[in-house]
């Protein structure tokens, strides 16, 4: 079995982010990590591929830069090898954008399963899996929180609103899953120094066919016209518990009519 | 200045329309002259409550059957954009909602625009108005690609309120074959029990997070809900670690609340949890570190042990 995994590298969530000030978008300029969102696609793909008795797990990233270093987090954790899709024509590029590099480079590859995080930490729109499927014409299945499969068919808890729905989907399919489906593993020292000589495939735009003018800012379409900072909330009462800070709650709640 | 007509994606079930879809109708009727609803499950059941709410018709996808609604609800859609040319389309921020938009993004090759939280027209085209780094920033983004504008929009952005309209008119919309991509299918659905003050609407509303040390210690924050008539909440950490199911998670990926008083019991306040409860009126927080970005949204702070602070107010509210 062929699983493909799609990553993204962000800027680390700790520091705080910055927006470029002439387009609006996040500023990618520092070095960028490995999504902890992705790691729960990768590390399902490295159970699935473990569960079907071997299979090869390759990774699929779009950067500025020709950034690998999150590349070779997911690499260490077990992954075999990478696409990493880097042109400066890419910067800037909204979701749909995303989609149609992400899912030309896929589509050289031959997957029997694609998976991907729900959505990103930094841009969070929950809409590239669906949208790759979409470039790629094959069915897809979002916000996964089991996923088995067998006989070349994917069994997947879909979560739901109300809870959960069961999808049977024969592959190749799409799948998207959500945070804590799966412990991602820690890369071992060995698998650190494995990570630095697998192969990362290296391309830009031309080499996968697409136009410049379809992806990047311009392709998104979309004019930030403003930036406002939002009104921030008032500080409130700070207490330090000494054993009787429950009243200070029970004499809030009193006031505010609760009980 | 008003857009000519904007369609709303909507959803619910047997019981009524989802409350998230009636804001999208409040918002929408004062900015468009008309405004129509694409159902892929239940139009008829909503025309009577979507009209309530100032839409004209609504245009019910026949035979969904069992297929996913994303790849089903686009492919009809596609067709029906055409034929009808809204000047823009109306989703919310839920599962069915992100798969819709981004299907039917592909097939109308347009952008969406996600996490939206304010809409207005401006020069005739529509800005969108997304928070950003936490909520901290709003970035206020205008659609420059060709009618209609696909926009995403999260729950409570805006109250609902009738508009004194009767039923809508209901017009079928076939369904469309989307092919290969339309091949999965839905074997079952699970519904979580729900039982008691519902998230979504709860006047109180107390949380747990991962300083409860322990799942066992999340009966204390079903106490205190059931003393209080709340409803009780997660932080995503603990609905990760599988403690409680997601349908109780608070925040970016979970549900977004506001009620009157909210009381976030070892929940440390990570942007991804601040963003589902900030716009809360009052908020109580428990914590036993004084540095945690809760209390930087708290009107009462208790620095303390939850294992202290709430049985104490357990009992105390017990013996009133």
């Amino acid at each position: 079995m062929k699983v493909v995994v799609c990553v993204k590298q962000i800027p680390d969530p700790a520091i705080p982010g910055e927006l470029v000030p002439e387009t609006g978008t996040l500023n990618r300029d520092d070095k960028l990590i490995l999504d902890e969102s992705d790691s729960y696609g990768v590390e399902m793909a490295l159970q699935l591929a473990e569960a079907a008795g071997g299979g090869q797990v390759s990774l699929v990233s779009m950067a500025p830069r020709s950034e690998t270093s999150g590349l070779r987090t997911a690499l260490a954790m077990g992954a075999d090898d990478a696409v990493l899709i880097s042109d400066d024509a890419l910067a800037g590029s909204d979701a749909l954008g995303t989609a149609k590099v992400l899912g030309a480079a896929i589509a050289e590859l031959e997957a029997d399963l694609v998976l991907a995080g729900v959505e990103s930490s930094d841009g969070y729109t929950g809409t590239v899996p669906e949208m790759i499927a979409g470039v790629m014409g094959l069915p897809s299945i979002t916000f996964a929180k089991q996923i088995e499969i067998a006989d070349g068919v994917a069994s997947v808890q879909r979560q739901t609103e109300a809870g959960y729905d069961q999808v049977e989907c024969a592959l190749p399919a799409v799948v998207s899953v959500t945070a804590g489906v799966v412990e991602p593993r820690y890369p071992s020292f060995k698998g650190i120094m494995a990570a630095k000589k697998k192969p990362v495939d290296s391309k830009d735009l031309a080499a996968l066919g697409i136009d410049a003018a379809a992806v990047g800012v311009a392709g998104a379409r979309q004019e930030t016209v403003e930036v406002t900072d939002a009104p921030e909330r008032e500080a409130g009462e700070i207490i330090t518990d000494e054993g009787d800070a429950h009243a200070n709650i029970v004499e809030f709640l009193t006031e505010l009519k609760v009980i | 200045m008003t857009l000519a007509q904007i369609l709303l994606f909507a959803e619910g079930d047997a019981d009524g329309v989802s409350g998230l879809t009636l804001e999208l109708a409040t918002k929408a009727r004062t900015l468009a002259d008309t405004v129509t609803a694409f159902a892929p499950a239940h139009g008829e059941t909503m025309a009577a409550e979507l009209g309530a709410h100032g839409v004209s018709t609504v245009y019910a996808l026949e035979g969904l059957g069992d297929g996913l609604v994303g790849v089903h609800a686009a492919a009809a859609l596609a067709g029906h954009i055409e034929a009808t040319s809204p000047d823009a389309v109306f989703f919310g921020q839920t599962t069915d909602g992100r798969d819709t938009a981004a299907r039917l993004a592909v097939l109308a090759d347009r952008p969406v625009s996600t996490n939206n939280v304010g809409a207005e027209i401006v020069d005739g085209g529509l800005v969108t108005e997304e928070p950003i780094f936490g909520g901290t920033q709003n970035i206020f983004t205008a659609y420059r690609a060709p009618a209609p504008a696909l926009a995403m929009f999260r729950p409570k952005s805006f109250e609902a309120e009738p508009s004194g309209g009767g039923a809508a008119a209901v017009e079928s919309v076939a369904a469309v074959d989307p092919g290969e991509a339309g091949r999965a299918t839905v074997t079952g659905r699970h519904a979580e029990e729900r039982s008691g003050p519902q998230l979504d609407d709860a006047a109180v509303v107390v949380s747990g997070g991962r300083g409860l040390g322990q799942p066992e210690a999340y009966s204390m924050v079903d106490e205190l809900a059931g003393l209080l008539g709340a409803a009780s909440g997660a932080s995503r950490a603990i609905v990760d670690a599988g403690w409680v199911p997601y349908a109780k998670q608070v925040g970016q990926t979970g549900k977004v609340v506001k009620p009157s008083v909210y009381i976030a019991c070892g929940i440390s306040g990570a942007t991804q949890h601040l963003v589902g409860m900030k716009g809360s009126k009052n908020i109580v927080a428990i914590n036993k570190d004084p540095e945690a970005p809760i209390f930087g949204v708290a009107d009462l702070g208790i620095v303390g042990d939850v294992h202290k602070v709430m049985p104490a107010l357990i009992e105390a509210l017990k013996s009133r």
